[in-house]
């Protein structure tokens, strides 16, 4: 045969979406997907529902502690391989219980944070005493990002997302592109989990958190080892901390770099 | 690349540019160059890429030239609308936020880079920067456009946050000279606006030593007219 159509196949499944279609779940809203033409054409004349990743932050590091967390990331916004924004603040102060990690797509960052900002102003409406808790954050941005993924249309970002619970329990964890959660004494975004996550966790002790002092060796560290290894980095960055009297973001901090090395090396 | 074939057609008109704005003690200077292609040809060599959007606040256009044309004519209109619903003139930060929700919101359909640059009472002189994706920062002094790339050095080594207006105009000056003479995309005269309390100046000056046009040409050789012996 010339092609591969078989008239004769039965279909694979009954009242289901084609391959390629999204299916409509029964009951909830009629009409899920009622977009206009030039965002469901794919081609040079409508859009593709993907965006791509333009104006990008690189890593972000967030270390427990027993006191609390700490968020680092350098102050850059890269556009692709040029250094463009080489001052801009990606850790935020969500309120005194949360701090915010930016990594990934900038745009998108300070898009989420725009709602997220709105979210706390109806948070403070409630005149409850009460403020948003970092779990109850993340596990909300898990399902802004799912539905997001779900729908062929992801926001571009790799979030870390700290501060301290009820009772003052630290809570660290990250959220990506995808909705995907994971809680841990140390996440990363970006080079920072491959170079920076193995450094914190050999250097964990045994059956106790870290203390303030470690923490914040370990995050000057880490920002040193990434300054040298990673490409889409600059030398400054601001550290945010979170304890039960509050949050803030300190910085611009510089890396201490080291170079002297370089002058024995000869030839290659 | 043919003129002929079909593909001309199908070429994109952009404004390949260089722009550039600073902020200065009493409003901003925008500077960019003049020049339109559609590909390798010039489509206009006289373009204004500098465009008002509200009594004190400008933009700089840069990408695709329909995009942008289209974007500021629909800021424009609701900054226009803004002073009868606000009493008050619009702010430099809210034209920046309009342009950022276009240009974020419709980031896979559109190829602008922005520059969005003026004056009002509140903060002064604000120039704020929305690259393609759709962010919005603001920065001192910012530069955009294909031509950009080539000047990045000069202007990181030659800026001084305490420049004049003259020399905020000379700088900018000197710094599209640079990028024109470097970037294909970018050519022509240099367009500049200065926005300050009082109001808007604009300025043209030709791509030469002094800035005006040259009205006498040199020959490049000089015919030899002597005899010359065997």
């Amino acid at each position: 045969m010339l092609n591969n159509y078989n008239g004769l196949a039965q279909p694979f499944w009954q009242n289901g979406p084609a391959p390629g279609q999204f299916y409509h779940f029964t009951g909830g809203q009629q009409q899920i997907q009622n977009l206009p033409r030039e965002l469901t054409t794919a081609g040079p004349y409508g859009t593709q529902r993907n965006t791509a990743r333009i104006t990008t932050g690189s890593s972000v590091l967030g270390i427990r502690f027993d006191g609390g967390v700490m968020i680092a990331a350098d102050t850059m916004v890269s556009y692709g391989s040029l250094s463009r924004y080489q001052s801009i603040d990606r850790v935020f102060k969500i309120n005194e219980k949360i701090l915010l990690g930016g990594g990934d797509d900038f745009a998108d960052i300070q898009s989420i944070k725009r709602t997220i900002d709105q979210k706390m102003i109806a948070d403070q409406c409630r005149a409850d005493e009460i403020e948003m808790k970092p779990t109850e954050l993340a596990m909300w941005l898990t399902r802004v990002l799912y539905n997001r993924r779900t729908r062929m249309n992801p926001l571009f970002i790799d979030v870390v997302v700290g501060g301290v619970n009820a009772e003052g329990k630290p809570f660290l964890g990250n959220v990506d592109l995808r909705g995907r959660f994971y809680e841990d004494f140390v996440v990363a975004t970006g080079f920072a989990r491959h170079l920076a996550i193995p450094l914190v966790r050999e250097s964990k002790p045994a059956g106790r958190e870290f203390t303030a002092e470690e923490a914040s060796n370990l995050i000057r560290k880490c920002m040193e080892v990434l300054y040298y290894r990673d490409t889409r980095n600059t030398s400054k960055y601001t550290v945010g901390v979170c304890t039960p009297s509050g949050s803030v973001v300190e910085g611009p901090y510089k890396v201490d770099e080291n170079w002297s090395f370089a002058s024995t090396i000869k030839g290659y | 690349m043919s003129y002929f074939c079909r593909e001309y057609h199908d070429i994109p008109v952009s404004t390949g540019t260089t722009i550039m704005a600073l902020e200065y003690a009493h409003g901003v200077v925008l500077g960019a160059d003049s020049r339109t292609s559609a590909g390798s040809y010039v489509a206009n060599r006289a373009s204004d890429k500098l465009t008002e959007v509200a009594d004190r606040i400008y933009c700089c256009r840069s990408g695709s030239a329909a995009d942008t044309q289209a974007v500021a004519d629909l800021v424009s209109h609701s900054l226009n609308y803004h002073q009868y619903q606000f009493g008050r003139p619009p702010t430099v930060w809210e034209a920046a936020c309009d342009f950022r929700h276009l240009c974020y919101t419709y980031r896979n359909n559109l190829l602008a880079g922005i520059i969005v640059a003026g004056y009002d009472d509140k903060k002064g002189g604000q120039v704020y920067s929305i690259p393609l994706g759709g962010m919005l920062v603001r920065e001192p002094c910012t530069i955009g456009g294909s031509g950009s790339s080539y000047i990045f050095g000069y202007v990181h080594d030659q800026y001084r946050p305490d420049f004049s207006k003259e020399q905020c105009v000379a700088f900018i000056r000197k710094c599209i000279q640079l990028a024109i003479h470097h970037d294909g995309s970018s050519g022509g005269v240099i367009r500049i606006a200065i926005i300050t309390a009082d109001g808007v100046e604009r300025r043209v000056y030709f791509n030469t030593e002094t800035g005006q046009p040259v009205t006498k040409h040199k020959k490049l050789t000089e015919l030899d007219t002597s005899e010359e012996s065997d």
